[in-house]
This record gives structure tokens, sequence and C-alpha cells, in this order.
């Protein structure tokens, strides 16, 4: 790389693009009294892996040395293992917009605009007072198929419904604001190793809470292309020594934390830079049946990855979507609902044409439902949220009944009748083949609905 | 709080919904007293556009102007705000001669850092009167130095072209007598984040014009006028609540992101319910191609019933729940805790806590008794440092160099340092533990270097450079061009050794001149973007 007085790479459209690229910003900043996320505090380094072709941001306590995890992988790769994708639609999805009571006596008067008009041919087979919506016809096609458990009521007692916290009782699995550590970084923990930080993948700009480990590394995606900077009025031969300089000057010892953050930084800009410069141009083959999305472009390296035997045991990664629909919901849920799962449907199409779809398992998650009583034009937080577990293993049998709209909680939301500490506890047990106990706090206490086909 | 996701742009796209309309200043009846009130209506027709003065002109907020600072009345129930700080309280030392490295983090946290011989005024000033200056300033604002401009020269349109709204704000960052009330303005916008991916940008300057006359007045005034904003009622979706089909979103988000925050047993969840509908009524009427306008009270849409939030039963309206939250036990904790983080980087202690809530409580709800505070404090202006804001070290390092806005590109920069004004990440505004990573390290780089561009040595053949200018010269010219700001003793000393070992052994005559060019420019990138400077 040589930006020598130059800027090829310095194009209005190519910094848009890559700013869409990072799209979804993460978790929001925390107020005094919010749970922090869950990992916040883990150290991060950067590692480039030569398996992505690209930079992964590494986070976690692990003791051994960047130059480690290139074996560790290498190694974990020999033996692939089955792998859980935990798709988060941030915000609050209205499971009614998926999964319509259209047969509930109740349902027109508490959708008046937003109800849709009941079609016999889109009945949802496990319970025919629901009709799958026309944006949901993807998982209606995967249903037919049985690859579709469906969850039509999740959540836990005493509901919360602020984002922020309820979302963390997910992430961490279990009822308390406390939880430094995801429950999937757990079950790495007790069941990943300590030198392979793409066992937990996070294919966001930022690691998901649910990863956060702590004793293992795990990983989050960062940009695998190339990492040049424009430096006018610098060339040779001043600009090798400038780039050194960079380095240097990161590396200076400070007891400062935010001057130590920057200078922490500034190292690992150098290090990415360096290491990246023979890697150029390298991109991952893949299909290309996902869409022009950027949550298709991540799940289409995703299954390229996973038939390359990348060894990854758990990913997360965010959906698109104005889920947290308050407002004018006729316009936007049937666009996300349809955007995120066709191409759902798209990844599993990959993965059974790649012929590894029996050791692939998604798990489609939300915060919470929302109200079954529209506000005029949207729909405010609600309880009983609606989840999904898809894959050719999925066991395709609903789990927990919808309760109906006749018999609301007392907030006048729709009550729940599964518990998401047991969904986790039966993919624990029956996909991963791992005991919960160590894993869910109180697992001995929660039923288990079968998931996985045998 | 929805959930935004960043968009695909194309520069210099129109704004989908720009609104035209005219306005008239007439006399209005509002809340029973006789007030100027502008009227704005919408027009079909094509404008030029506008120019933008002190505050956007074009717009005013159609919601009513309020009776004077409306010093809460406690009301039957519990004493408002019976500290729930910790014993003891913390009283500011004696004022000690100002120190050049205090100067310039004062002027950094309280504005956008220095333009050249800032600091040394401020130490000639001393602690008091500098604080004073920032904290009380006298009359409008004045906007010093060349008006902002696109690339070509033309004036910015911010209703009409995409970023410009970002551009025209980091202008009066940049320039304004006033940097603490545009600081402020940036304080409310993180903490009442709204964005234009919802809101109207017209909307979004209106209440950007909101945050600036109420940078450093009452928090119980800006409260309610933030809560019937036209862009907040359109962000948190206040004119879709109605009686009947309340929408909680606002309710819920001035618990617990505005006054009180989550899981402190501030609120219920009861009581957000009730309180959406004491917030029922807000309205607005839409045109196709002008969008949301006149924002307005419409009380044959206000749930009239009894309705209790935090055990008190009443007919409560808008402004009773902003008042009821501020009366909330755990409100004074909350404010001060809140607006102390964007000035220090480690929490209060009890004893100061304690101090700023009684300042807070005391004063009616004022925000600048518990600036001054925080501005005095030992941790504030000794302790540990702070990443600089992406957007404020942007404007800052404009002012160290003298530069104006004369191109379009800081707009799309921001985005690469992960602050774009108007579009802050959700309704709980940025991410400050996200500042510094690689990608928005890079980001910061790449507004210095087009920061510099302009004034850079130039390096073509043939080059008219000093040919005999030493390692430690270079360093001096280097800092005297960007501003002179302090660096520790390390870097200091690894910019001289980069300068010592950045030239060849051997050059012939035209070498000499060409390459201490080039490491002269070298030398101001690695000083503006070592974490000394992207400190403070």
């Amino acid at each position: 790389m040589a930006p020598r007085n130059c800027c090829n790479e310095f194009t209005r459209a190519r910094f848009l693009q890559r700013s869409a690229a990072r799209a979804g910003a993460g978790l929001p900043a925390i107020e005094a009294g919010m749970p922090a996320p869950a990992g916040t505090g883990l150290s991060r380094r950067t590692f480039l892996s030569r398996t992505l072709g690209g930079a992964l941001a590494v986070y976690g306590a692990s003791k051994l040395g960047i130059d480690a995890f290139e074996e560790g992988i290498a190694n974990a790769a020999a033996d692939p293992s089955r792998v859980l994708v935990s798709v988060f639609l941030g915000g609050g999805m209205d499971g009614l917009s998926v999964l319509a009571p259209t047969g509930d006596a109740k349902y027109a008067g508490l959708r008046p605009t937003l109800k849709v008009d009941p079609d016999p041919t889109r009945t949802f087979a496990e319970d025919p007072t629901l009709q799958w919506t026309a944006a949901a016809d993807s998982l209606r096609t995967l249903h037919g198929e049985g690859k579709v458990t469906v969850m039509p009521a999740i959540g836990y007692d005493h509901p919360n419904q602020s984002h922020f916290t309820s979302r963390h009782f997910w992430e961490v699995g279990e009822l308390s604001v406390d939880g430094n550590f995801g429950w999937l970084g757990r079950f790495l923990d007790q069941h990943g190793v300590p030198d392979n930080p793409l066992q937990g993948l996070s294919m966001n700009s930022y690691l998901s809470p649910g990863l956060a480990a702590a004793s293992v590394p795990v990983a989050a995606v960062a940009r695998p292309d190339a990492f040049g900077l424009y430096v006018p009025g610098v060339g040779n031969p001043v600009l090798g020594p400038m780039y050194s300089a960079i380095g240097g000057l990161g590396a200076l010892p400070t007891s400062d934390p935010a001057i130590g953050q920057a200078r922490l930084v500034a190292t690992e800009v150098d290090a990415i830079r360096t290491t990246l410069t023979p890697y150029q141009g390298t991109a991952i083959p893949h299909a290309s049946s996902y869409g022009t999305g950027d949550f298709g472009r991540k799940l289409e390296v995703l299954a390229s990855m996973l038939a390359a035997n990348v060894p990854v045991r758990a990913v997360a990664v965010d959906a698109p979507g104005s889920w947290d629909s308050h407002s004018d919901q006729a316009t936007t849920i049937g666009r996300d609902v349809k955007n995120a799962f066709d191409t759902l449907l798209a990844f599993q199409r990959d993965l059974e044409a790649r012929g590894i779809a029996d050791r692939v398992l998604i798990h489609v998650w939300t915060e919470f439902g929302r109200r079954p009583q529209e506000n005029a034009g949207g729909t405010d937080h609600g309880a009983a949220g609606t989840s999904f577990v898809i894959g050719t293993k999925a066991a395709g049998q609903m789990v927990g009944a919808f309760p109906g709209l006749t018999s609301l909680d007392p907030q006048a939301n729709l009550k729940v009748t599964s518990d998401f500490r047991g969904v986790y506890c039966s993919l624990l047990e029956q996909w991963y083949g791992v005991d919960a106990a160590p894993v869910i706090p109180g697992a001995a206490g929660f039923a288990r609905p079968a998931l996985v086909a045998a | 709080m929805p959930t935004v996701h960043a968009k695909k742009r194309k520069p210099l796209k129109k704004h989908k919904t720009a609104a035209k309309r005219t306005c008239r200043t007439v006399t209005k009846k509002v809340h029973g007293k006789k007030k100027a009130v502008r009227v704005c209506t919408p027009v079909k027709k094509k404008k030029p556009a506008r120019k933008p003065a002190a505050t956007p002109a074009g717009y005013k907020p159609t919601a009513p102007a309020f009776p004077p600072s409306v010093p809460v009345d406690p009301g039957p129930g519990p004493s408002p705000n019976p500290p729930a700080a910790p014993a003891g309280s913390w009283t500011p030392p004696p004022v000690t001669p100002l120190s050049a490295r205090q100067a310039e983090r004062l002027l950094w946290r309280a504005g956008f850092g220095p333009k050249p011989g800032d600091v040394a005024r401020a130490v000639a000033m001393g602690l008091d009167a500098a604080i004073a200056e920032l904290v009380h300033p006298a009359g409008e604002a004045v906007l010093n130095g060349p008006a902002p401009h696109d690339g070509d020269g033309a004036a910015l349109q911010p209703y009409d072209l995409w970023g410009h709204d970002h551009l025209w704000w980091l202008d009066r960052m940049v320039r304004s007598s006033q940097p603490l009330v545009e600081r402020m303005a940036l304080v409310w916008h993180d903490w009442f984040a709204c964005n234009r991916d919802k809101v109207q940008v017209d909307l979004m300057l209106g209440q950007n014009a909101l945050f600036r006359r109420s940078a450093l007045g009452s928090f119980a005034n800006l409260l309610r006028d933030v809560t019937v904003d036209p862009a907040m009622l359109t962000f948190l979706d206040g004119i879709d609540n109605r009686k009947g089909a309340p929408n909680e979103n606002y309710a819920r988000e001035v618990m617990e992101l505005f006054t009180l925050g989550a899981d402190r047993g501030a609120y219920t969840e009861d009581d957000i319910r009730q309180a959406a509908k004491a917030l029922t009524g807000w309205r607005a009427d839409w045109a196709d191609g002008t969008g949301l306008y006149n924002f307005r009270f419409d009380a044959t849409r206000h749930d009239t019933t009894t309705k209790t939030i935090f055990g008190k039963a009443g007919n409560w309206s808008w402004q009773d729940v902003c008042d009821l939250c501020l009366q909330n036990p755990l409100h004074a904790s909350f404010f001060v805790t809140k607006l102390w983080s964007y000035f220090v980087p480690v929490p209060p202690d009890g004893p100061t806590q304690a101090t700023l809530q009684a300042a807070y409580v005391g004063s009616g709800y004022q925000v600048a008794p518990v600036l001054e505070l925080i501005f005095r404090h030992p941790v504030f202006l000794d302790g540990p440092a702070m990443v600089k804001p992406p957007v404020v070290a942007n404007a800052g390092l404009l002012r160290a160099i003298g530069r104006s806005i004369d191109i379009e590109d800081w707009a799309w920069l921001s985005g690469e340092t992960g602050q774009m004004l108007f579009e802050p990440p959700n309704v709980s505004g940025w991410d400050d533990a996200r500042w510094m990573d690689t990608s928005t390290w890079r980001g910061r780089w790449h507004v210095t270097a087009v920061a510099l561009q302009p004034t850079q040595v130039p390096t073509g053949a043939p080059s008219t450079y000093p040919d005999a200018e030493d390692g430690a010269a270079a360093v001096a010219a280097a800092l005297a061009a960007v501003g002179s700001p302090s660096l520790s003793a390390e870097t200091a000393a690894k910019m001289k050794a980069f300068a010592d070992a950045a030239l060849p052994a051997s050059m012939n005559s035209t070498q000499k001149r060409t390459y201490r060019a080039m490491r002269q420019n070298a030398l101001r990138l690695l000083i503006l973007t070592s974490a000394d400077a992207q400190t403070c």
C-alpha cells in the first residue's frame, strides 16, 4: 500500500460505502442504573486472520499471544462442530405481524388499522387461529418443510419493557441486571478452547453481549478490506518512517486510561495497516442469492466460512429493521419482516446447497413483543414475543401455545407461554449436547422444549 | 426507542421533506397569556435557499412559549428531591493560578478548544473569570471569521442539502464567541437525542435552536420545551399519542433516559402508561412536499381522566408529567451524575454529588450553577483525560489552524469519525466509549489530513523549503503551525526522534528541501493525531 500523495481510496463513494458497512452502531450508551452490556470492559486486541483474509477484533482475557490464535484456529478447524447462529431483531418485533391471529375474535378490534385480512391459503398448520402474513412467506415455506420451530409467546415472568434491560436479560440468560457475560459466552467458557477466537463470532461492528465470555477469546469481524491512510504532502522516503512513528507513538506508556486507549488504538491501526498490506483485494468467494443488503452479505460470508470449516461455534448477528414500531408500522413492518426472513431463507438454502445445513441452527429472537392493542398506527412495548428456531435439524413443532387475545396479562399484553431460559437449556443440551446447568442459572427449574430433531 | 440504522447516502442529496413555509409574528393567547408567536404557513412554491442566520431562519417552533421558568411546585406529597445523595458535601477549593494545561483543558471541555492566544488569555484572566465568561456569556453570540461556504464558494443550505445541517452547526462551533453555549447545545442534542432519519431537517434545526436558547438555563424549562418540541414530538411519537390510543414512546424515555434512569426504582411500568395518557393531545398536520407542520395541542385528543403517576393522582397534563419527573426523589441524582459525565470521565464522589445536587435543586433546576461547580473541581482540572468527541476535535482543529468551513467534506468525514450531527445512533445518544477505535481513529486521521491540506508545505520540485532545518526546529515549526497544542514529554521526544531519523543520510540539494518539506507535513499530521492531541 502506498497512498503516496494520492488518494485512489480516498473517494467519497468509497467512504460512504464504508460508513454504510459500519451500520447498526451497537448497544446504546448506558445510563446510571442501567445494566451495562455483558462483556463491557473485556480487553480487545486486533488480530489478522489469514483464514478470513481480514482483521478481527479479539475480545477476552486469553493470556496467549496473538500468534497462537492462527494455530488454534487451524487445529479447531480439523473437527467441524455444530453451529448456532443467533439473529437479533433489536427493538421488539411485532410477532402478530408474522403470525397474525386472524382467527381470534379480538384481533380485528385490537388492530383496526394494522390487521391483515384472513387468507386460508396462509393458515398456520399448527394453530388454525393464526396465519402467516404475506411478508413472512419465506418462513411459511421453511415451516412447510418442517424446518421452523415457532415460539409464539416467549418471554419471562414480570416482563421488563425497557429495550436495554429486557435485551440484557436475554443476552445474559437470566433475569439479572448484574450479569457480565453472555449465555453463549458462558457456554464457550465451559466448552470452548483458549486459542480460537472465532469460536464466538460477532458479525457486528461490536461484540454482541450474548457472546461475551469470561475466560476464552471471542471475536468481532472488523472490516476485512484494505486499511490505507490518506497522507497528502508526504511521500517516500519520509512516508515509511512516518507510518512507523504512528505505531511508535502508540506504544508510549501512560497511566491515563483515555490517553492509553487512544495510544492502543494507534498501535492497532499500525498493526492492521502493516499486516493487511499483502491482503489487499482478497475476497471470499461465495454464491450470490442473498439480495443486496448488508445483512445478506454478512450471512453470505458466514455460509462460505462454515463451508470452509472455519471453526465457528456460536455466531451473533443483528437483523436490520425498524422493529421498534411505535408509529407508522404499516409502512415498515412488512418490509422489515420480508427482508429479514427472505435473507434467512437464502442463507438456509445456501447451507443446504453446500451440504452443511445439518450442522447449523438459526435462533431468531427479539427482546419483547409488542402490545396487541395498536396505538393508531403503531404498537407499544409488549410482553411475550415471538421467536423461531430454523434449520434442517429444527424439531419443527410449536413450543408453547399462542395464548389468544382474550386473556391478556394485567398490562394488556400477550401472556407468556414459554420461557427463553428453557429454550436456552434445550439448545445447550439438544443442539450442543452439553449440560445446561453450569451455563443457565436455575436451569433445573425450566421445562425443556423439544427443539432439535433426532 | 427507534433503532436507527445508518443508510447509504449520496452526497448533496436533497432532503426528502425540506419544509417550505412563510412565517409572521402575531399576538396570540397562549396558556392564558398574550404572547408574540411566530405563525408559519407552509407554501408549496419552491423558494430560493435560505441563508442561515444565528438560528436558521424560517422556522420557529409552533409549540407555545412558556411562562418564565417554572419553579416547580412540590404540591402535596413527598418534598422534591430529598437528596438521595450521600452525606457530606464538597466545597470548591480556593482558586489558585490557572496553569496553561488547565486552561487548555477548560477550553476544550467547556468549548471547542483554544484559538491561538486563547490559552494565554485564560491564564491571565484566572479560573473564576474564565469560567464566568463561559457560563455567563453576555448578549448575543458573535460569529467571528469568514462565513461558511461549500467548496465552490456557495452559501450553505442547511435545510435543503445533505450534510449542510452538520456543516452549519460545525461552523457555529468553530466561530461562536460563546463556545459553552454551543457545547451545551451538543450535550442536549445527545441527552435528548433525535435523529433526522425520522425527523424533518427543519424540525431538527428548530430543536437545535431550542438547545442553543436553553443551553445554560433552567432544565425545568428545557424539559417542558423539549417535551412539546416538534422534532421530539415526531421522533418519540408524541403526535401519535392521543386519548384512547396512547403511545408510550415518549413517556418511557422521558423517565428512563431524560430524567430518572432505568432500574433505579424511580418509576414503574404503570407510571409510564399513566404518563403516556397525561401526555396525549399533541398533533400536527401533514402536507405533501412540506411534511409535518402546525404542531399544536388539541384538547379534544387529550385524556382528561385521573392519572396516577409516582403514587400521585390527578388530571395530569403534559406539563405535570415534566414537573412530576423533576420532583421525583431520584431525579436530581440522575441529572447531576449525567451532566458531570459529559465533562469528567470518572464518577463524582459522594460529597461532590451532594454538593452538585444541592446546587441544582437549590437554584430551581438551573444548569449554570452545576456547571460552575464542575469546572472548578480538581478532578475536572487535573484528573484523568477524556477522548475529545469527534465533532469537538474537528471544530477545535479548525479553530487551532484558523480555517473556516470552506468545503463540504467535514459532513461525510464526521461519519467516519463516528459522530454525524443530527444523527445520534439512537435515543440514548452517542456511546462515548466508542469514540476511539481502529475505524474512527482512521476517520480522525483523515479529518486531520483534509484540514491541513491547504496549508501543507509544497513538496513539488523545485521546493523552496529551508534545506538545513534540523529535527528540533522542524518539530517547533510544526507545533506552531497547528496551534501549539501541549504535548507530553514522551510524545515530544518521540516527535523529535522521528524528525531526526526521517531523512536519509545522503541527499542531493533538491532532496534536502523536498524531504524536509515532507517531514514537516508528516510532523503536523503526527502531532494532531497523537493521543495527546486527541484527548483533553
